[in-house]
């Protein structure tokens, strides 16, 4: 009872730490936006790309060319690695990023987001034959909420097939800490600065699974060179993953963020969120 | 799709992006290696130098650029740089965010990197010059002047050049870490190449050859150079 | 200001990586080393079928970046079903074999440009005099060659020493868990860039200010002869020459 208090406490204390944050804020830098730098990876397909030729593409830059029209802003997409990124924006070297980031309780604490603009499940996927037999192909979907107690039959599921192999996973992510928390004492856990190296480590048979998004996995599991790899056990769903994918921002700069917000509801509102996810996911994956 | 499309100067390939890549890792370097030659020398002076305070900023220097591998000091200019410069700019009044250029970042960064494996090749050339002909010029009545001009630069020079071939094939190595604060040279364009197309072999490959074709080149000269510093001296019989 | 305890908690994560940072610099230094006595073996030989590849191999290894090396050895190889199937797959298979490999392959080729820089050092009056007085190739070798060619090359190959513990920070990048590797990995949950890196930043200096004395030390014990001779105090040369004979006699 008293932890609950207290939680609730402190849940206040941060609400007014928040409010007085966004006061100083706003009072110090009301400015008025008309140019906006935006980060991308530019390697996470289909979220974002690098084309030959070396421009931008993909869902994410297309939604971001909507928004901005709708907000008449000028906007200019830079290419960043993942592990720099929330570093980038802390320092000013960006106004905001997008880069299929998932909303986590830890990244609320040093960045702002904008309400998601879609959610997404994930995956496991080997490239062994045998292990794909016994795992299963990718089919139903599987809800975990979050809370250790509820999810543990299905954990303790994953656990006997995991138990002493190696699995891959891109360093960073929601999904990273996922297989930390719940596989690090009974398998090897290799970490890698882009999704497409774990795949490649998959066929390389240095790695037994991978765990990554299952819009990632689709994507470059069409590929001909990918043929042996696909998608195991079930697609992992439901509010393990937080709200879902969304904008992050500065904490000092709520009037950008509120703009964003401003016109990601109304690009959902009318269909062009969920238009976009099905060129670019085949599935509608708004939130 | 084949290698040679994907090689194409088309929308669909990626030869020009390589191109140019390349155009800029040489950029990078050049500059690099300027910027290191200054602080370099500087360093080298300061820890030949009589003085003890003198000698143990050389020394600190040193053991500060040698000592943190490269990716850390690209790393730490990179986020410590622009928080640096963005603070100086508040106090003179400016507001946001004031960026510190890829380019400026990472040729400051690899500058005083070269800088440091310069210093020590300069004091090793200064070392090598025979006391001997040192003392013989101070016998025959020589200026402080005379002596740097006549014979400590000429033999120092000789001697250095070897090792400034081996700083500058290190300067242009070191700059392709300048390929994880995003500018876009040829380790970078590499990269990104072979993500894209999933012809890992293949695009790794080909930005080896082309740092083989700028340290081939480039060695070629030092060779070049060598030979006509080196051609008063006796050829050793190890060497061909 | 100074966040102390996050500071020492980042300090003794990254020193749990110290042994993996260690095993990987000396495995691959004593390999590289080994490797680039055949190389300059090879290169400075007077037949153009040993010469030639071994001036291929340092071209190659000297003239890309490690780190495209690296990535060459780990994802490109990987990708043939041949390397996959072959013996050496044992070695390539796993991250830290790569990248041993890698590092040792690199400094080779360094290593062996820098003995062979030793070698062209030496004055052809002491080969002239060897042979002169009838030492056979060995005894010119181990007598003459090995020792002037040591001294000569001591301090270049602290240099790539020292390179060479930075050049293992790279291993991060595929997926060694070495001291950047956490560093790295901290930095993703903290997002605390300057402090991380920072504390990383001293455990390197420290290692290498521990080369760099080394090496100093044994750089200073065998060049007695170019130590500047002390001119003011003859008494306390005297001293010198008298409690070590050998200086004295280099130096006559």
């Amino acid at each position: 009872m008293t932890t609950i208090k207290i939680k609730a406490l402190t849940k206040q204390v941060k609400f007014a730490l928040i409010g007085v944050a966004l006061l100083c804020a706003s009072v110090s830098e009301a400015k008025e936006w008309t140019a906006v730098t935006i980060a991308t990876e530019a390697a996470y397909p289909p979220w974002n790309m690098t084309l030959p030729g070396g421009t931008i593409g993909g869902f994410e830059p297309e939604l971001m060319a909507d928004l901005c029209a709708r907000m008449k802003l000028k906007c200019t997409l830079q290419a960043q690695d993942w592990d720099g990124m929330i570093p980038s924006l802390q320092a000013g070297k960006f106004d905001l990023i997008m880069d299929a980031i998932v909303i986590t309780p830890e990244r609320e604490k040093v960045i702002a987001f904008s309400r998601p603009y879609a959610a997404t499940q994930g995956v496991l996927a080997a490239s062994d034959p045998e292990l794909i037999a016994r795992a299963g192909v990718a089919g139903e979907v599987v809800k975990l909420t979050g809370d250790a107690a509820l999810d543990k039959p299905y954990i303790d599921q994953m656990r006997t097939l995991l138990k002493g192999k190696t699995i891959g996973i891109s360093s960073g992510t929601a999904y990273t800490q996922f297989v930390e928390t719940n596989f690090k004492d009974i398998a090897s856990i290799r970490e890698y600065k882009k999704s497409d190296e774990h795949v490649l480590d998959l066929q390389a048979g240095r790695i037994d699974f991978s765990f990554d998004d299952v819009t990632f996995f689709s994507s470059v599991l069409d590929m001909p060179e990918n043929k042996s790899v696909s998608m195991v056990g079930s697609k992992i769903g439901g509010p393990i993953w937080g709200p879902g994918e969304a904008l992050g921002f500065r904490q000092d700069t709520p009037e950008l963020k509120a703009k964003f917000d401003e016109a990601l509801s109304a690009a959902l509102a009318d269909g062009t969120v969920k238009r976009l996810t099905e060129k670019w996911f085949k599935a509608d994956i708004t939130p | 799709m084949d290698t040679l499309q994907m090689l194409s100067f088309g929308n669909t390939g990626w030869g020009l992006a390589l191109l140019k890549a390349i155009g800029m890792t040489l950029l990078l370097t050049v500059v690099s290696l300027l910027v290191g030659a200054v602080f370099g020398s500087l360093v080298a002076a300061a820890k030949l130098s009589r003085q003890p305070g003198l000698r143990w900023l050389g020394d600190s220097y040193l053991v500060l650029f040698r000592g943190v591998p490269e990716l850390l000091v690209i790393y730490l200019f990179y986020f410590g740089g622009a928080t640096v410069v963005s603070a100086v700019g508040h106090w003179f009044g400016a507001t946001g965010y004031i960026g510190m250029p890829p380019f400026l970042v990472g040729a400051l960064a690899v500058g005083l990197l070269s800088g440091s494996y310069q210093a020590e090749v300069y004091r090793g050339a200064f070392m090598a010059v025979p006391r001997g002909e040192l003392e013989a010029a101070l016998a025959i009545g020589m200026g402080k002047f005379m002596r740097f001009k006549r014979v400590l630069i000429p033999q120092v020079m000789r001697y250095a050049l070897p090792g400034l071939g081996n700083v500058w094939q290190m300067t242009l190595k070191d700059s392709a870490l300048i390929s994880v604060i995003g500018l876009v040279e040829l380790m970078r364009a590499s990269l990104m190449a072979a993500g894209s197309t999933r012809q890992y072999f293949a695009f790794y490959i080909i930005g080896g050859i082309g740092y083989l074709l700028l340290t081939g080149l480039s060695g070629r000269i030092f060779n070049i150079a060598e030979a006509r510093v080196q051609r008063t001296q006796r050829r050793s019989p190890l060497q061909h | 200001m100074i966040d102390f305890a996050f500071l020492l908690d980042t300090l003794l994560k990254l020193l749990s990586a110290l042994p993996t940072t260690l095993t990987l610099f000396f495995s691959s230094l004593s390999l590289g080393l080994l490797l680039s006595f055949a190389i300059v073996g090879m290169r400075v030989s007077r037949c153009p079928l040993l010469s030639y590849p071994a001036r291929c191999y340092i071209m190659i290894f000297r003239g890309t970046p490690l780190i495209i090396q690296m990535y060459l050895i780990y994802y490109g190889l990987g990708q043939f079903p041949v390397v996959r199937d072959s013996f050496a797959w044992v070695v390539l298979r796993s991250p830290y074999g790569c990248a041993v490999v890698s590092l040792a392959l690199c400094t080779a080729g360094y290593t062996a440009e820098i003995i062979r820089g030793g070698l062209l050092s030496i004055p052809y009056g002491q080969i002239e005099a060897g042979q002169a007085i009838g030492m056979s190739r060995l005894a010119l070798l181990r007598r003459i060659i090995a020792p002037v060619t040591l001294r000569q090359v001591l301090p270049a190959y602290s240099t790539e020493a020292i390179l060479m513990l930075k050049a293992t920070a790279l291993a991060s990048l595929i997926t060694v868990w070495d001291v950047t590797g956490i560093a790295q990995q901290i930095i993703q949950r903290t997002y605390r860039t300057m402090e991380v890196f920072a504390c990383a930043a001293f455990i390197y200096l420290v290692l290498n200010y521990i080369i760099v004395r080394a090496m100093r030390w044994l750089e200073h014990r065998l060049t007695p002869h170019l130590r500047e001779r002390p001119v003011h105090t003859p008494t306390k040369a005297k001293l010198d020459a008298g409690s070590n004979p050998k200086s004295l006699r280099s130096s006559l």
